[in-house]
């Protein structure tokens, strides 16, 4: 099979190149996107990649597979490859480090903006803060979410604006804490946001539920955030 | 808070809101004249003006105008946060599209009354 990868080194190269690998599959095994990575790698020992957990759970190997971002632990080369060719890119929209390496910096930014912590004035009870089975509910789908960045660097909006919009990854969390019943901090969060950049240049493509390898739906979180808004408003 | 002060209503809501209803201004009105043509085969220049002659008309029309100004104004202000990265081309392709859109919105006022 033939494994087109980005490559940049800002050290040695000018501007970035696609290089070409031809690469034998085991018969019979559908591989990994990361497995076929993995073996590039004893091959040529210059590609760069990021990757940990090898099993979906750390977000370190997100990266553009033949034009859609995913996880490459999580994405059998059966689904990656087209025509028998597997192109692999670095997340779009960050700066890149090298090869397949981003600079997530500006990510993690709009991440630290929506204050990604519980705040609750009152005094702590000697045990635990309690919370219903119901309330609990309300955190499922949200809380999943791994960080690998898959989802904003999707996203036109976060292409155009990383500084000002959150992107959906941020607004995910956001959510995830607007609709924490231990969390009592929800008037100035929802104050943070009511600007036409941080949650409204969300223009509902859905990108971002497309790509999350954990099958998440920001796109419902953030027209949950904008529901919260408007009650408040109106 | 990212600070805004050429958006419509300096809120994203309020902005997101004014868009959402004018869209359904609108869509309502895109949806009267074409039954009313459809109902009409044979229109007439007087039934067509007397239509616009009523006042719930005229009412109806001037609403559909400031949407479009509105429409307008949210959405090409947001297309030019996008892609105009240079502030002083932004804020002047912004000027300008506030004014055409004030242009129209007179224009139009002059053209329903001016029946």
């Amino acid at each position: 099979m033939l494994v087109s990868i980005y490559r940049y080194n800002p050290e040695v190269d000018d501007a970035p190149y696609m290089q070409d690998y031809q690469i034998d599959l085991p018969e019979g095994k559908d591989l990994m996107v990361l497995d076929v990575l993995n073996l590039l790698k004893a091959q040529d020992t210059t590609i760069s990649y990021r990757r940990s957990c090898r099993e979906g759970v750390c977000g370190s190997d997100g990266m553009n597979m033949s034009g859609k971002n995913g996880l490459a632990c999580i994405t059998p080369v059966s689904e990656a490859a087209k025509n028998d060719k597997l192109v692999l890119r670095p997340l779009p929209g960050l700066p890149v480090v090298r090869d397949l390496v981003i600079d997530m910096g500006q990510f993690y930014k709009q991440y630290e903006k929506i204050r990604p912590f519980l705040i609750n004035d009152t005094p702590a009870p000697a045990i635990e803060r309690l919370q219903s089975p119901e309330e609990r509910e309300k955190l499922d789908g949200l809380y999943e979410c791994i960080l690998c960045a898959c989802c904003s660097t999707a996203c036109p909006s976060f292409w155009w604006n990383p500084d000002k919009f959150v992107g959906p990854s941020g607004l995910l969390q956001a959510y995830r804490f607007l609709a924490d019943s231990r969390d009592t901090a929800t008037q100035e969060r929802l104050s943070d946001l009511d600007d036409p950049f941080s949650v409204f240049r969300c223009h509902g493509i859905m990108n971002c539920v497309n790509v999350c390898p954990k099958g998440l739906n920001p796109t419902k979180a953030i027209g949950s955030i904008r529901t919260m808004l408007l009650q408040r408003a109106t | 808070m990212v600070t805004q002060i050429t958006s419509f209503g300096r809120s994203g809501l309020y902005d997101w809101m004014m868009q959402r209803v004018s869209a359904l201004v609108l869509s309502l009105y895109t949806v009267f004249i074409i039954g009313y043509l459809l109902l009409n085969p044979d229109l007439t220049y007087d039934q067509w003006s007397g239509l616009f002659a009523a006042t719930w008309m005229r009412i109806f029309s001037l609403m559909v105008l400031l949407s479009i100004g509105i429409h307008s104004w949210i959405g090409l202000w947001s297309i030019s946060t996008d892609y105009i990265k240079a502030t002083g081309l932004r804020f002047f392709f912004q000027s300008l599209c506030g004014f055409v859109m004030f242009v129209y919105v007179v224009w139009g006022v002059q053209v329903l009354w001016g029946l």
